[in-house]
Protein backbone atom coordinates (compact mmCIF):
# COMPACT_ATOMS: atom_id res chain seq x y z
CA UNK A 1 0.00 0.00 0.00
CA UNK A 2 1.06 3.56 -0.13
CA UNK A 3 0.22 6.17 2.11
CA UNK A 4 -2.09 8.82 0.42
CA UNK A 5 -0.34 12.10 2.73
CA UNK A 6 2.73 11.95 5.03
CA UNK A 7 2.54 15.63 7.13
CA UNK A 8 6.07 16.15 8.05
CA UNK A 9 7.45 19.39 10.81
CA UNK A 10 10.24 21.40 10.05
CA UNK A 11 11.60 23.80 13.03
CA UNK A 12 13.41 26.65 12.11
CA UNK A 13 16.29 26.97 15.01
CA UNK A 14 19.35 28.72 15.37
CA UNK A 15 22.26 27.00 13.42
CA UNK A 16 23.36 23.38 14.92
CA UNK A 17 27.13 25.25 14.51
CA UNK A 18 26.21 28.83 15.80
CA UNK A 19 27.98 29.55 19.19
CA UNK A 20 24.74 30.87 21.12
CA UNK A 21 25.23 34.11 23.37
CA UNK A 22 23.00 34.53 26.37
CA UNK A 23 21.37 37.73 27.09
CA UNK A 24 22.78 39.10 29.87
CA UNK A 25 19.43 39.99 31.86
CA UNK A 26 18.78 36.35 31.78
CA UNK A 27 15.74 36.83 29.18
CA UNK A 28 16.46 34.61 26.59
CA UNK A 29 19.22 33.52 24.52
CA UNK A 30 20.02 36.44 21.83
CA UNK A 31 19.04 35.43 17.82
CA UNK A 32 19.80 38.73 16.64
CA UNK A 33 21.52 38.67 13.04
CA UNK A 34 22.09 34.89 14.04
CA UNK A 35 21.93 32.25 11.73
CA UNK A 36 19.13 30.30 11.60
CA UNK A 37 18.41 27.24 9.91
CA UNK A 38 16.24 23.69 9.44
CA UNK A 39 16.47 22.31 12.65
CA UNK A 40 18.74 18.70 11.70
CA UNK A 41 16.39 16.41 12.90
CA UNK A 42 13.80 18.07 10.84
CA UNK A 43 15.85 17.59 7.82
CA UNK A 44 16.00 13.87 8.10
CA UNK A 45 11.79 13.89 8.62
CA UNK A 46 11.75 15.76 5.31
CA UNK A 47 14.54 13.47 3.39
CA UNK A 48 12.27 10.42 4.82
CA UNK A 49 9.23 11.86 3.48
CA UNK A 50 10.54 12.57 0.68
CA UNK A 51 12.13 9.07 0.38
CA UNK A 52 8.82 7.81 0.90
CA UNK A 53 7.24 9.27 -2.17
CA UNK A 54 9.81 8.58 -4.05
CA UNK A 55 9.54 5.05 -3.06
CA UNK A 56 5.68 4.82 -4.53
CA UNK A 57 4.86 4.52 -0.65
CA UNK A 58 3.51 8.23 -0.52
CA UNK A 59 1.72 10.07 -2.83
CA UNK A 60 1.83 13.62 -1.64
CA UNK A 61 4.10 15.39 1.56
CA UNK A 62 3.36 18.17 2.96
CA UNK A 63 5.92 20.02 5.01
CA UNK A 64 4.53 22.18 8.05
CA UNK A 65 6.09 24.73 10.28
CA UNK A 66 5.03 27.29 12.83
CA UNK A 67 6.28 30.63 13.54
CA UNK A 68 6.83 34.10 12.12
CA UNK A 69 7.29 35.30 8.44
CA UNK A 70 10.93 34.37 8.53
CA UNK A 71 9.96 30.23 8.80
CA UNK A 72 8.80 30.50 5.18
CA UNK A 73 12.67 29.94 4.42
CA UNK A 74 12.38 26.88 6.49
CA UNK A 75 9.22 26.04 4.58
CA UNK A 76 11.24 26.48 0.89
CA UNK A 77 14.02 24.69 2.07
CA UNK A 78 11.43 21.24 2.90
CA UNK A 79 9.88 22.25 -0.55
CA UNK A 80 13.35 22.61 -2.58
CA UNK A 81 13.91 18.96 -0.67
CA UNK A 82 11.04 17.55 -2.68
CA UNK A 83 7.57 18.04 -0.62
CA UNK A 84 4.78 18.70 -2.76
CA UNK A 85 3.41 21.96 -0.59
CA UNK A 86 4.09 23.69 2.47
CA UNK A 87 1.04 24.98 5.17
CA UNK A 88 2.76 27.74 7.52
CA UNK A 89 1.27 28.60 10.38
CA UNK A 90 1.96 32.24 11.65
CA UNK A 91 2.62 32.67 14.80
CA UNK A 92 5.15 35.06 16.71
CA UNK A 93 5.26 33.97 20.40
CA UNK A 94 6.96 30.65 21.05
CA UNK A 95 4.97 28.00 22.15
CA UNK A 96 5.87 25.42 24.52
CA UNK A 97 5.82 21.65 22.27
CA UNK A 98 2.66 21.15 23.87
CA UNK A 99 0.89 23.91 22.30
CA UNK A 100 2.95 22.83 18.88
CA UNK A 101 1.58 19.31 19.04
CA UNK A 102 -2.31 20.95 19.47
CA UNK A 103 -1.67 23.08 16.04
CA UNK A 104 -0.46 19.88 14.56
CA UNK A 105 -3.58 17.92 16.29
CA UNK A 106 -6.07 20.64 14.58
CA UNK A 107 -3.91 20.95 11.03
CA UNK A 108 -3.98 16.81 11.48
CA UNK A 109 -7.74 17.31 11.53
CA UNK A 110 -7.78 19.27 8.20
CA UNK A 111 -5.09 17.33 6.43
CA UNK A 112 -5.56 13.70 7.26
CA UNK A 113 -2.87 12.54 6.58
CA UNK A 114 -1.63 9.00 7.28
CA UNK A 115 1.54 9.35 9.10
CA UNK A 116 3.20 12.82 10.76
CA UNK A 117 6.87 12.47 10.48
CA UNK A 118 9.06 14.58 12.90
CA UNK A 119 12.44 15.31 13.93
CA UNK A 120 13.02 13.30 17.41
CA UNK A 121 13.75 16.62 18.99
CA UNK A 122 14.62 20.06 18.55
CA UNK A 123 18.53 21.15 19.00
CA UNK A 124 17.52 24.59 20.34
CA UNK A 125 14.75 23.67 23.52
CA UNK A 126 15.92 19.94 23.53
CA UNK A 127 12.55 19.00 24.81
CA UNK A 128 12.18 15.68 22.53
CA UNK A 129 8.29 15.24 23.26
CA UNK A 130 6.65 17.08 20.24
CA UNK A 131 5.80 13.50 18.46
CA UNK A 132 5.17 11.97 21.33
CA UNK A 133 2.22 14.03 22.71
CA UNK A 134 1.03 14.92 19.42
CA UNK A 135 0.57 11.15 18.96
CA UNK A 136 -1.27 11.12 23.15
CA UNK A 137 -3.88 13.80 21.69
CA UNK A 138 -4.63 11.91 18.44
CA UNK A 139 -5.04 8.19 20.00
CA UNK A 140 -2.96 7.45 17.08
CA UNK A 141 0.53 4.52 17.58
CA UNK A 142 4.14 6.71 18.13
CA UNK A 143 7.43 5.45 16.29
CA UNK A 144 9.77 7.12 18.17
CA UNK A 145 13.53 7.57 17.28
CA UNK A 146 13.94 5.64 14.46
CA UNK A 147 16.80 4.50 12.50
CA UNK A 148 14.59 2.09 10.42
CA UNK A 149 10.74 2.62 8.52
CA UNK A 150 9.74 0.37 6.24
CA UNK A 151 6.08 0.09 5.38
CA UNK A 152 4.06 -3.41 5.23
CA UNK A 153 0.53 -4.22 3.92
CA UNK A 154 -1.53 -2.06 6.27
CA UNK A 155 0.98 -1.03 9.06
CA UNK A 156 4.80 0.48 9.52
CA UNK A 157 7.42 -1.75 10.53
CA UNK A 158 9.82 0.88 12.76
CA UNK A 159 13.33 0.51 13.90
CA UNK A 160 13.94 2.79 16.62
CA UNK A 161 17.30 3.53 18.87
CA UNK A 162 17.06 2.86 22.64
CA UNK A 163 19.47 2.95 24.87
CA UNK A 164 20.53 -1.16 24.91
CA UNK A 165 20.74 -1.26 21.44
CA UNK A 166 17.91 -1.19 18.68
CA UNK A 167 13.88 -2.01 19.30
CA UNK A 168 11.48 -3.17 16.62
CA UNK A 169 8.01 -2.20 16.58
CA UNK A 170 4.75 -2.85 14.40
CA UNK A 171 2.32 0.37 14.15
CA UNK A 172 -0.99 0.72 12.95
CA UNK A 173 -1.93 3.41 10.39
CA UNK A 174 -2.21 6.41 10.93
CA UNK A 175 0.87 7.18 12.71
CA UNK A 176 3.49 9.74 14.27
CA UNK A 177 7.21 8.63 13.60
CA UNK A 178 10.10 10.85 15.30
CA UNK A 179 13.46 10.44 13.15
CA UNK A 180 16.74 9.68 15.28
CA UNK A 181 19.90 10.78 13.22
CA UNK A 182 20.85 7.34 11.51
CA UNK A 183 17.49 7.16 9.51
CA UNK A 184 19.13 8.73 6.25
CA UNK A 185 21.45 11.04 5.14
CA UNK A 186 19.20 14.15 3.93
CA UNK A 187 19.72 15.64 0.62
CA UNK A 188 20.96 19.16 -0.42
CA UNK A 189 18.20 20.71 -2.21
CA UNK A 190 19.80 21.35 -6.11
CA UNK A 191 19.68 24.60 -7.47
CA UNK A 192 16.88 23.91 -9.62
CA UNK A 193 14.76 22.49 -7.19
CA UNK A 194 15.31 25.67 -5.10
CA UNK A 195 13.85 27.56 -8.10
CA UNK A 196 11.11 24.98 -8.76
CA UNK A 197 10.42 25.29 -4.73
CA UNK A 198 9.59 29.02 -5.17
CA UNK A 199 6.39 27.84 -7.32
CA UNK A 200 5.02 25.46 -4.94
CA UNK A 201 1.53 26.10 -2.91
CA UNK A 202 2.25 27.22 0.35
CA UNK A 203 -1.00 27.97 2.81
CA UNK A 204 -0.37 30.74 5.46
CA UNK A 205 -3.02 30.31 8.54
CA UNK A 206 -2.76 32.43 11.10
CA UNK A 207 -2.27 30.42 14.53
CA UNK A 208 -5.87 31.71 15.86
CA UNK A 209 -7.50 30.62 13.15
CA UNK A 210 -7.04 27.00 14.56
CA UNK A 211 -8.29 28.01 17.67
CA UNK A 212 -6.20 25.98 19.82
CA UNK A 213 -5.11 26.74 23.43
CA UNK A 214 -1.45 28.15 23.16
CA UNK A 215 -0.71 29.36 26.32
CA UNK A 216 2.57 28.64 27.90
CA UNK A 217 2.31 26.44 31.09
CA UNK A 218 5.81 27.03 31.73
CA UNK A 219 7.27 30.16 33.47
CA UNK A 220 10.92 30.89 32.11
CA UNK A 221 12.02 32.18 34.98
CA UNK A 222 15.98 32.98 33.80
CA UNK A 223 18.51 31.89 31.59
CA UNK A 224 21.85 31.45 32.35
CA UNK A 225 25.06 30.25 30.94
CA UNK A 226 26.30 26.90 31.80
CA UNK A 227 29.30 27.42 33.94
CA UNK A 228 32.31 27.28 31.93
CA UNK A 229 34.82 24.24 32.72
CA UNK A 230 38.53 25.30 33.39
CA UNK A 231 40.43 22.81 31.31
CA UNK A 232 43.23 23.32 28.87
CA UNK A 233 45.62 21.14 31.09
CA UNK A 234 48.49 19.72 29.07
CA UNK A 235 51.13 16.81 29.56
CA UNK A 236 53.78 16.04 27.63
CA UNK A 237 54.01 12.23 28.10
CA UNK A 238 51.96 8.59 29.03
CA UNK A 239 53.98 8.53 31.80
CA UNK A 240 53.58 11.98 33.31
CA UNK A 241 49.59 11.35 32.28
CA UNK A 242 49.86 8.29 34.13
CA UNK A 243 51.43 9.91 37.02
CA UNK A 244 48.65 12.94 37.36
CA UNK A 245 45.63 10.41 36.92
CA UNK A 246 47.05 8.68 39.95
CA UNK A 247 48.75 11.68 42.34
CA UNK A 248 46.74 14.58 41.41
CA UNK A 249 43.65 13.84 40.13
CA UNK A 250 43.13 10.11 41.95
CA UNK A 251 41.02 8.59 40.15
CA UNK A 252 42.82 5.39 38.86
CA UNK B 1 2.07 16.29 47.49
CA UNK B 2 2.38 12.85 45.78
CA UNK B 3 4.87 11.50 43.43
CA UNK B 4 5.40 8.68 40.96
CA UNK B 5 8.48 7.43 39.32
CA UNK B 6 8.20 5.17 36.92
CA UNK B 7 10.97 3.31 36.70
CA UNK B 8 13.53 0.99 34.89
CA UNK B 9 14.55 -2.54 35.56
CA UNK B 10 16.34 -5.00 35.11
CA UNK B 11 16.46 -8.89 36.99
CA UNK B 12 14.64 -7.12 40.08
CA UNK B 13 16.95 -4.39 40.84
CA UNK B 14 15.99 -0.96 39.84
CA UNK B 15 18.06 1.19 37.11
CA UNK B 16 20.31 3.83 38.81
CA UNK B 17 18.70 6.53 36.15
CA UNK B 18 15.47 5.52 37.85
CA UNK B 19 16.81 5.91 41.21
CA UNK B 20 18.27 9.23 40.16
CA UNK B 21 14.48 10.00 39.49
CA UNK B 22 13.44 9.00 42.84
CA UNK B 23 15.72 11.29 44.19
CA UNK B 24 14.55 14.01 42.63
CA UNK B 25 10.87 13.49 43.59
CA UNK B 26 12.02 13.41 46.73
CA UNK B 27 13.58 16.74 46.66
CA UNK B 28 9.88 17.99 44.65
CA UNK B 29 7.43 16.61 46.84
CA UNK B 30 9.68 17.80 50.35
CA UNK B 31 7.23 15.70 52.71
CA UNK B 32 5.27 14.20 50.26
CA UNK B 33 5.17 10.34 49.22
CA UNK B 34 7.03 9.02 46.51
CA UNK B 35 5.82 5.76 44.82
CA UNK B 36 6.97 3.96 42.05
CA UNK B 37 5.63 1.97 39.04
CA UNK B 38 7.48 -1.31 37.63
CA UNK B 39 6.99 -3.17 34.77
CA UNK B 40 8.63 -5.96 32.45
CA UNK B 41 11.68 -7.17 34.46
CA UNK B 42 11.08 -4.89 37.21
CA UNK B 43 8.08 -7.06 38.53
CA UNK B 44 10.09 -8.98 41.46
CA UNK B 45 11.84 -6.09 42.86
CA UNK B 46 12.72 -6.48 46.30
CA UNK B 47 14.48 -3.72 47.16
CA UNK B 48 13.82 0.03 46.21
CA UNK B 49 15.30 3.29 46.94
CA UNK B 50 14.43 4.60 50.54
CA UNK B 51 12.18 6.67 50.52
CA UNK B 52 9.92 5.10 48.41
CA UNK B 53 6.59 3.71 50.24
CA UNK B 54 4.75 2.07 47.47
CA UNK B 55 5.76 -0.14 44.37
CA UNK B 56 2.83 -0.78 41.56
CA UNK B 57 3.64 -3.82 39.69
CA UNK B 58 2.66 -3.63 36.12
CA UNK B 59 2.28 -7.27 35.34
CA UNK B 60 0.89 -8.71 31.85
CA UNK B 61 2.03 -9.75 28.78
CA UNK B 62 2.35 -6.40 27.55
CA UNK B 63 4.40 -5.32 30.15
CA UNK B 64 7.56 -7.65 29.55
CA UNK B 65 7.92 -4.82 27.07
CA UNK B 66 6.12 -2.23 27.51
CA UNK B 67 5.28 0.41 24.25
CA UNK B 68 4.07 3.83 25.19
CA UNK B 69 0.82 2.77 23.80
CA UNK B 70 0.45 0.18 26.29
CA UNK B 71 1.90 1.97 29.33
CA UNK B 72 0.90 5.39 29.48
CA UNK B 73 -2.80 4.45 30.04
CA UNK B 74 -1.52 2.73 32.95
CA UNK B 75 -0.04 6.10 34.41
CA UNK B 76 -2.79 7.96 33.82
CA UNK B 77 -4.83 5.59 35.59
CA UNK B 78 -3.13 5.19 38.64
CA UNK B 79 -2.47 9.06 38.37
CA UNK B 80 -6.72 9.74 38.81
CA UNK B 81 -6.16 6.90 41.12
CA UNK B 82 -4.22 8.54 43.47
CA UNK B 83 -4.01 11.96 42.62
CA UNK B 84 -0.14 12.31 42.13
CA UNK B 85 1.08 15.69 41.41
CA UNK B 86 4.45 14.82 40.32
CA UNK B 87 4.72 12.08 37.46
CA UNK B 88 8.92 11.38 37.13
CA UNK B 89 10.96 9.44 34.78
CA UNK B 90 14.74 9.19 33.51
CA UNK B 91 15.22 11.13 31.05
CA UNK B 92 16.64 7.43 28.79
CA UNK B 93 14.88 6.50 25.72
CA UNK B 94 12.29 4.76 27.74
CA UNK B 95 11.27 7.85 29.56
CA UNK B 96 11.81 10.20 26.84
CA UNK B 97 9.37 7.90 25.00
CA UNK B 98 6.56 7.28 27.17
CA UNK B 99 6.09 10.69 29.36
CA UNK B 100 5.29 13.25 26.99
CA UNK B 101 2.33 11.09 25.86
CA UNK B 102 1.71 10.95 29.83
CA UNK B 103 1.54 14.88 29.53
CA UNK B 104 -0.49 15.29 26.32
CA UNK B 105 -3.08 13.42 28.14
CA UNK B 106 -2.97 15.65 30.87
CA UNK B 107 -2.84 19.17 29.34
CA UNK B 108 0.40 19.32 31.28
CA UNK B 109 3.91 20.75 29.65
CA UNK B 110 6.62 18.27 30.29
CA UNK B 111 10.04 19.53 31.98
CA UNK B 112 12.87 17.25 30.21
CA UNK B 113 15.65 16.43 31.82
CA UNK B 114 16.02 18.40 34.73
CA UNK B 115 19.60 19.05 36.48
CA UNK B 116 18.26 20.42 39.61
CA UNK B 117 14.88 21.16 41.76
CA UNK B 118 14.50 24.37 43.23
CA UNK B 119 11.15 23.90 44.39
CA UNK B 120 7.65 21.94 44.31
CA UNK B 121 7.51 23.33 40.72
CA UNK B 122 10.72 24.95 39.77
CA UNK B 123 13.41 23.28 37.92
CA UNK B 124 16.74 24.10 36.17
CA UNK B 125 17.41 22.18 32.52
CA UNK B 126 19.91 22.53 29.81
CA UNK B 127 18.73 23.85 26.50
CA UNK B 128 20.70 24.49 23.53
CA UNK B 129 23.13 21.59 23.88
CA UNK B 130 24.23 22.25 27.67
CA UNK B 131 25.58 25.99 26.64
CA UNK B 132 22.56 27.76 28.58
CA UNK B 133 20.30 26.36 31.47
CA UNK B 134 16.96 27.79 31.62
CA UNK B 135 14.93 27.92 34.53
CA UNK B 136 11.28 26.99 34.52
CA UNK B 137 8.23 27.50 37.07
CA UNK B 138 5.34 24.70 36.12
CA UNK B 139 1.98 26.09 36.27
CA UNK B 140 0.57 22.60 35.57
CA UNK B 141 -1.66 21.04 38.24
CA UNK B 142 0.23 17.72 37.78
CA UNK B 143 3.78 18.33 36.87
CA UNK B 144 5.47 16.14 34.38
CA UNK B 145 9.18 15.97 34.73
CA UNK B 146 12.06 13.77 32.99
CA UNK B 147 14.93 13.35 34.71
CA UNK B 148 18.70 13.20 34.08
CA UNK B 149 20.29 11.31 35.48
CA UNK B 150 24.19 11.86 36.37
CA UNK B 151 22.70 14.95 37.41
CA UNK B 152 21.24 13.42 40.96
CA UNK B 153 23.50 11.69 43.14
CA UNK B 154 22.22 8.39 44.63
CA UNK B 155 19.85 7.43 47.04
CA UNK B 156 20.61 7.10 50.80
CA UNK B 157 20.43 3.71 50.48
CA UNK B 158 17.79 1.22 49.94
CA UNK B 159 14.20 -0.18 51.66
CA UNK B 160 12.90 -3.00 51.69
CA UNK B 161 9.50 -1.66 53.59
CA UNK B 162 7.42 -0.71 51.14
CA UNK B 163 3.99 -1.84 50.22
CA UNK B 164 4.03 -3.49 47.12
CA UNK B 165 0.23 -3.74 44.33
CA UNK B 166 0.10 -5.74 41.64
CA UNK B 167 -1.75 -3.93 38.74
CA UNK B 168 -3.22 -5.30 35.89
CA UNK B 169 -3.88 -3.75 32.93
CA UNK B 170 -7.54 -3.89 31.33
CA UNK B 171 -6.98 -1.99 28.12
CA UNK B 172 -5.86 -3.85 24.88
CA UNK B 173 -3.49 -1.95 22.99
CA UNK B 174 -4.27 -2.32 19.17
CA UNK B 175 -2.29 0.53 17.77
CA UNK B 176 1.10 -0.97 18.37
CA UNK B 177 3.09 -4.15 18.87
CA UNK B 178 6.20 -4.99 20.17
CA UNK B 179 8.23 -7.50 17.73
CA UNK B 180 12.01 -8.04 18.54
CA UNK B 181 14.72 -6.00 20.41
CA UNK B 182 18.73 -6.42 18.94
CA UNK B 183 20.26 -4.93 21.85
CA UNK B 184 24.60 -4.49 22.20
CA UNK B 185 26.54 -7.57 23.88
CA UNK B 186 29.02 -5.07 26.01
CA UNK B 187 30.20 -7.99 27.61
CA UNK B 188 31.02 -7.51 31.12
CA UNK B 189 31.65 -3.73 30.70
CA UNK B 190 29.49 -1.66 33.22
CA UNK B 191 26.56 0.11 32.07
CA UNK B 192 27.96 3.42 30.18
CA UNK B 193 25.92 6.34 31.86
CA UNK B 194 27.16 4.61 35.56
CA UNK B 195 30.45 3.81 34.82
CA UNK B 196 33.01 5.52 37.03
CA UNK B 197 35.30 5.60 33.99
CA UNK B 198 34.60 5.78 30.47
CA UNK B 199 36.71 5.84 27.13
CA UNK B 200 35.41 7.29 24.13
CA UNK B 201 36.93 7.26 20.68
CA UNK B 202 35.83 9.59 17.50
CA UNK B 203 36.35 9.60 13.96
CA UNK B 204 40.15 9.62 15.04
CA UNK B 205 40.27 5.57 15.07
CA UNK B 206 39.32 5.46 11.36
CA UNK B 207 37.58 2.08 11.89
CA UNK B 208 35.62 0.12 13.84
CA UNK B 209 38.86 -2.32 14.52
CA UNK B 210 40.39 -0.18 15.45
CA UNK B 211 38.22 0.55 18.54
CA UNK B 212 39.28 -2.28 19.99
CA UNK B 213 41.98 -0.22 21.35
CA UNK B 214 39.19 1.84 23.23
CA UNK B 215 37.70 -1.21 24.87
CA UNK B 216 41.48 -2.42 25.76
CA UNK B 217 41.78 0.86 27.44
CA UNK B 218 38.40 0.88 29.35
CA UNK B 219 39.22 -2.77 30.12
CA UNK B 220 42.07 -2.20 31.91
CA UNK B 221 40.18 0.31 34.30
CA UNK B 222 36.47 -1.63 34.61
CA UNK B 223 35.68 1.21 31.96
CA UNK B 224 32.52 1.37 29.47
CA UNK B 225 33.50 2.87 26.07
CA UNK B 226 31.33 5.58 24.31
CA UNK B 227 31.39 7.22 21.15
CA UNK B 228 31.14 10.47 19.15
CA UNK B 229 28.06 10.64 16.86
CA UNK B 230 30.30 10.79 13.53
CA UNK B 231 31.90 7.60 15.39
CA UNK B 232 28.47 5.87 15.04
CA UNK B 233 27.35 6.72 11.50
CA UNK B 234 30.51 5.66 10.21
CA UNK B 235 29.24 2.10 11.65
CA UNK B 236 32.53 1.79 13.72
CA UNK B 237 29.75 0.76 16.86
CA UNK B 238 26.60 0.62 17.56
CA UNK B 239 24.15 3.67 18.39
CA UNK B 240 23.68 2.61 22.24
CA UNK B 241 27.52 4.17 22.77
CA UNK B 242 26.74 7.62 21.27
CA UNK B 243 27.55 10.03 23.73
CA UNK B 244 26.07 14.15 23.57
CA UNK B 245 23.51 16.27 23.05
CA UNK B 246 20.97 13.68 21.42
CA UNK B 247 22.56 10.46 22.59
CA UNK B 248 23.82 9.35 26.58
CA UNK B 249 24.72 11.88 29.05
CA UNK B 250 27.79 10.46 31.34
CA UNK B 251 29.30 12.38 33.80
CA UNK B 252 31.83 9.70 35.34
CA UNK B 253 34.78 10.25 37.47
CA UNK B 254 37.08 9.80 34.32
CA UNK B 255 36.58 10.23 30.78
CA UNK B 256 39.14 9.85 28.09
CA UNK B 257 38.19 11.12 25.03
CA UNK B 258 40.54 9.57 22.01
CA UNK B 259 40.75 10.97 18.50
CA UNK B 260 37.91 12.92 18.72
CA UNK B 261 37.57 17.04 18.58
CA UNK B 262 35.41 17.76 20.79
CA UNK B 263 31.78 19.23 19.10
CA UNK B 264 29.24 21.13 21.06
CA UNK B 265 27.17 18.12 20.42
CA UNK B 266 29.88 15.68 21.53
CA UNK B 267 31.10 18.04 24.87
CA UNK B 268 26.87 18.55 25.70
CA UNK B 269 27.21 14.52 26.69
CA UNK B 270 30.21 14.79 29.18
CA UNK B 271 31.55 18.19 30.47
CA UNK B 272 30.35 17.17 33.87
CA UNK B 273 33.05 14.49 33.65
CA UNK B 274 34.69 14.86 36.99
CA UNK B 275 37.98 14.42 35.51
CA UNK B 276 38.54 14.76 31.67
CA UNK B 277 41.55 13.52 29.39
CA UNK B 278 42.21 14.04 25.82
CA UNK B 279 44.39 12.48 23.66
CA UNK B 280 44.73 13.87 20.03
CA UNK B 281 46.86 14.51 17.76
CA UNK B 282 45.45 17.89 16.59
CA UNK B 283 46.97 20.45 19.31
CA UNK B 284 44.26 23.18 18.08
CA UNK B 285 41.18 20.15 19.24
CA UNK B 286 38.35 21.84 21.28
CA UNK B 287 38.19 18.90 23.30
CA UNK B 288 41.61 20.16 24.80
CA UNK B 289 39.87 23.60 26.21
CA UNK B 290 37.75 21.41 28.43
CA UNK B 291 40.29 18.51 29.27
CA UNK B 292 42.31 18.89 32.58
CA UNK B 293 44.58 16.59 31.20
CA UNK B 294 45.54 16.93 27.34
CA UNK B 295 48.24 14.98 25.55
CA UNK B 296 48.52 15.94 22.09
CA UNK B 297 49.95 12.53 20.50
CA UNK B 298 48.76 10.08 17.86
CA UNK B 299 46.41 8.17 19.22
CA UNK B 300 47.71 4.86 17.76
CA UNK B 301 50.93 5.58 19.83
CA UNK B 302 49.58 6.96 23.16
CA UNK B 303 46.61 4.57 23.62
CA UNK B 304 48.88 1.27 23.75
CA UNK B 305 50.93 3.04 25.91
CA UNK B 306 48.78 4.04 28.52
CA UNK B 307 46.90 0.18 28.66
CA UNK B 308 50.03 -1.21 29.03
CA UNK B 309 51.07 0.97 31.61
CA UNK B 310 47.94 0.61 33.70
CA UNK B 311 48.39 -3.05 32.98
CA UNK B 312 51.60 -2.49 35.46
Amino acid sequence: MSLSRVLVGVKRVVDYAVKIRVKPDGSGVDKTNVKMSMNPFCEIAVEESVRLKERGLAQEVVAMTIGPSQNMDTIRTALAMGADRGIHVVCDQDLEPLAVSKVFQAVVQKETPQAVILGKQAIDDDCNQTGQMLAGLLDWPQGTFLSKLEVENDALKVTREVDGGLETLNLSIPAVLTCDLRLNEPRYASLPNIMKAKRKPVESIPVADLGVDIKSHLDVLRIEETPKRQGGGKVESVAELVDKLKNEAGVI
Amino acid sequence: MHALVVAEASGGIIDGNSVAAVVAAKRAVGSGSVSMLVCGEGSDVKSAPSGVGKVFVAAGSGMKNPVAETLAPVVLKLQKENSFTHLLAAATTFGKNVMPRVAAKLDSSQVSDIVSVEGSNEYVRPIYAGNALARVKSSDAVQVITVRGTAFGKSEGDTTEFEKVTLTSDEENKLSSWESEQLTDSGERPELTSARVVVSGGRGLKSGDNFRLIEELADTMSGAVGATRAAVDDGYCPNDMQVGQTGKVVAPELYIAVGLSGAVQHLAGMKDSKTIVAINKDPEAPIFTVADYGLVSDLFEAVPELTSALKK
